[in-house]
């Protein structure tokens, strides 16, 4: 088992809490992991990226290959494009349908779908309205994920416990809404 | 033994934690700043009574650990590379002064630049001193050498460097941590009552022992069991790989058998007796090293006598720029692989001041204030408000290293043009920007600064500045004239009055100087946060 991810979005979207929640649940399931984040200047509202490795063999790069990425998980729709030279041949992206406007030339967002829907394996998915229905408008990085774990190949089960782990120490609520949103992800791609 | 997953940066903190570390002292800096971060937030540090504030400068940090060192207890210095040119004083130095309690010094270096203003490399700074040079290439290792680095510290009495890059300080696995944390020192001042007393005719002969010491230092590297050779049938190359560019090598091959000779350099100086092992038994190296050529102009040399060595200097790796499997693949003989191109439609997306920053309207008001003269006279500095040099602001004309906007518009005020304007943050105002101030006074040279206090050291992600509360009264200390210490408010509805005070001083014919005072809106976010749970 090998699962290469790119994680993608904007700075301040949440992308860490997504890979820590998978490093967890890849972890607890007695897999190897690596993931390499970005800090720093692109925190400031620029493109954030991190490569997330999982495997049941020992991991050798911090980095991704390019050309070798199994996933790429994007919480913003454009972000997911920025990646594509690192999508292997049977690679999937799994992305959020909303825009995050803060340059002065976001490009037409239907055409930004198109492409999407276009590339052999994609996956969209309105994780703000989502989310927004669940009273938890936060949590849309969660039902990305969510979406995401038929594609992952880890159980339900691991990630519920990453959860935990992760905002256990914040409170029971945001634990449930969280676990909430990530279920509500999965149901909307097994749909 | 416990499984921990943890940053480069935090296996670093951990390792010297558990090696029994009495202080670490750093000023922050990017990929470097979670180490310190780390101890902070450290229970058991906190226990142990470990120090772990900031410090003013990357200077004043290395000063103090090698007061440390001086004491007999074990200190850490935490820089990024460039820090280390600031602390490049005291740190040549302590190689001659030598160590007495264990000395590290880590020095992460950003190839690729991802955010710092060039992509130095730290080992040739480290070799330069003459000192050794650890080069983890997993978090594990870097665990380890922690441990290893301060018994070699004590053991051969010279401060280590340890080099680490961009992914190897930023990169997530797990370790195994061994659980015993070791006994600090006791306080026990050097036996040789002269060793850090670098008079001339002491430091000459302190610096032959350093120099006789180079030989010990390169056997340490051949036994420590750090540096590794691996045997490999096909000697029609021999693999010469250092840091996490191993891991690089190591990817391209999926069974991670690799058929030709490799060796592993993780310590330094070089392992002769290991390179000369590889350069007889092959037909030609391939040196594949994260940064500048430094192992691969020691092989080469000037003459380029010998056999063929191949690697940043002939092209079979690109000379500048980080590494990653996919180019360490291609110098190895492996095609390329890449997914789709990335569609023409996707905009570039610059990182940007937050909403609300104070910086913002600091600059509104200079550009208006400025729009009376003709451009390029506003000398800048490092921190979030360089991205001021952007659109839509394109407020300045400098950013070269911290402090240089003081001592720039100095020099161009120097120069005849006037007015020239300085802008410094309060963090980097106290890292290095009282000095130049005070050659400014000194000559009375006709200079606004503008010194942007947020309270905050932003860019690296909010550290408390050492210059909170203090700027005002730092620069009257310095001589800067009461009536031109202006303090403003950085604010929308300020923001004609600010124009009006901005423009008194750029008239004014000597020093003065402007201190926009609003809190960074992260900062205040995260404690308004914090007030809340409570
Ligand atoms: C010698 C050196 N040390 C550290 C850094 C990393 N660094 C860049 S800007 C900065 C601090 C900026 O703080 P401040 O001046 O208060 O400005 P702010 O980001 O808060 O606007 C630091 C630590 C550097 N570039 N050079
Ligand atoms: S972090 Fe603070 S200082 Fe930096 S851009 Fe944001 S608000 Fe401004």
């Amino acid at each position: 088992m090998k699962k290469d991810i790119i994680l993608a979005g904007v700075g301040g979207q949440g992308i860490l809490s997504i890979a820590a929640i998978i490093g967890y649940a890849a972890l607890d399931s007695g897999l190897f992991v690596k993931q390499a984040e970005v800090h720093g200047m692109s925190q400031r509202g620029g493109d954030v990226q991190s490569h997330l490795r999982i495997s049941d063999k020992e991991i050798a790069s911090d980095l991704i290959p390019s050309g070798k990425a199994d996933l790429i998980i994007s919480i913003e729709p454009m972000e997911s494009l920025r990646y594509l030279p690192m999508l292997s041949d049977e690679g999937w992206v799994i992305s959020n349908t909303t825009p995050f406007k803060n340059i002065p030339d976001y490009p037409d967002i239907n055409e930004i779908y198109n492409i999407i829907k276009s590339l052999k394996r994609s996956v969209l998915i309105d994780a703000d309205n989502i989310a927004k229905e669940l009273q938890s408008p936060k949590s849309a990085n969660m039902v990305i994920l969510g979406a995401s774990i038929p594609y992952i190949g880890i159980l339900f089960e691991k990630f519920e416990k990453g959860i935990n782990s992760l905002f256990g120490k914040k409170g029971e609520e945001l634990v449930k809404l969280n676990i909430l949103a990530l279920k509500a992800g999965l149901d909307a791609v097994k749909n | 033994m416990q499984k921990l997953v943890l940053l480069g940066d935090e296996a670093i903190a951990q390792g010297a934690i558990d090696a029994g570390l009495s202080g670490i002292y750093a000023y922050p800096g990017t990929p470097s700043t979670e180490i310190t971060e780390y101890v902070q937030r450290s229970k058991k540090a906190n226990e142990l009574g470990i120090h772990s504030q900031w410090s003013a400068n990357e200077k004043t940090a290395m000063e103090a650990a090698i007061g440390m060192s001086y004491a007999g207890k074990r200190a850490m210095v935490c820089m990024k590379h460039v820090g280390l040119n600031v602390a490049a004083d005291p740190f040549i130095n302590s190689a001659i002064t030598g160590a007495n309690g264990g000395l590290i010094i880590v020095s992460a270096d950003d190839p690729s630049m991802h955010s710092s203003q060039n992509e130095q490399d730290s080992r040739f700074l480290g070799k330069f001193a003459m000192l050794p040079i650890l080069e983890p290439s997993n978090q594990q290792e870097a665990y380890d050498m922690v441990h290893y680095g301060f018994d070699l510290s004590e053991k051969l009495k010279v401060p280590v460097l340890m080099r680490i890059t961009t992914r190897m300080a930023h990169s997530r696995s797990v370790i195994e941590r061994n659980t015993e944390v070791r006994q600090q020192n006791k306080i026990n001042i050097p036996e040789d009552s002269h060793q850090f007393i670098l008079l001339p005719a002491i430091a000459r002969k302190r610096y032959k022992k350093l120099l006789q010491d180079q030989v010990i230092f390169e056997k340490e590297s051949a036994d420590s069991g750090f540096n590794k050779y691996f045997d490999g049938k096909d000697k029609s190359i021999g693999i010469i790989t250092s840091g996490i560019a191993y891991n690089y090598v190591m990817e391209n091959y999926p069974e991670r058998i690799i058929p030709y000779p490799l060796l592993k350099i993780t310590q330094y100086p070089l392992p002769e007796r290991m390179i000369l092992k590889m350069y007889e038994e092959c037909s030609e190296l391939i040196v594949i090293e994260e940064g500048y050529p430094l192992i691969e102009e020691n092989l080469k040399g000037f003459l380029e006598l010998g056999i063929k060595i191949k690697g940043r200097l002939d092209g079979t790796l690109p000379r500048d720029g980080e590494l990653n499997p996919n180019i360490v693949g291609i110098a190895l003989g492996f095609k390329d692989q890449k997914g789709p191109e990335i569609p023409e439609i996707v905009a570039q997306r610059p990182p940007a001041l937050c909403n609300g920053c104070p910086h913002i309207d600091s600059f509104e008001a200079l550009n208006e204030a400025m729009s009376k003269y003709s451009a390029g006279r506003v000398f800048s500095d490092i921190g979030c408000y360089t991205l001021s040099a952007l659109p839509p602001l394109k407020a300045i004309y400098s950013c070269v290293d911290m402090g240089a906007s003081i001592t720039m518009a100095k020099g161009a005020s120097d120069a005849g043009l006037i007015p020239s304007v300085g802008v410094i943050g309060d963090s980097t105002f106290t890292h290095s920007g009282i000095t130049g101030l005070l050659d400014c006074v000194n000559e009375k040279t006709p200079v606004t600064i503008i010194i942007l206090d947020n309270s905050t050291t932003g860019m690296t992600g909010g550290q408390p500045s050492a210059a909170t509360g203090k700027i005002e009264n730092i620069c009257k200390g310095l001589g800067v004239e009461e009536e031109h210490i202006r303090i403003i408010k950085p604010l929308k509805n300020k923001t004609e009055e600010n124009i009006r005070i901005i423009n008194e001083e750029l008239e004014y014919n000597g020093v003065s100087v402007i201190i926009p005072t609003r809190e960074c809106v992260q900062t205040l976010n995260k404690r308004m946060r914090e007030k809340l749970k409570k």
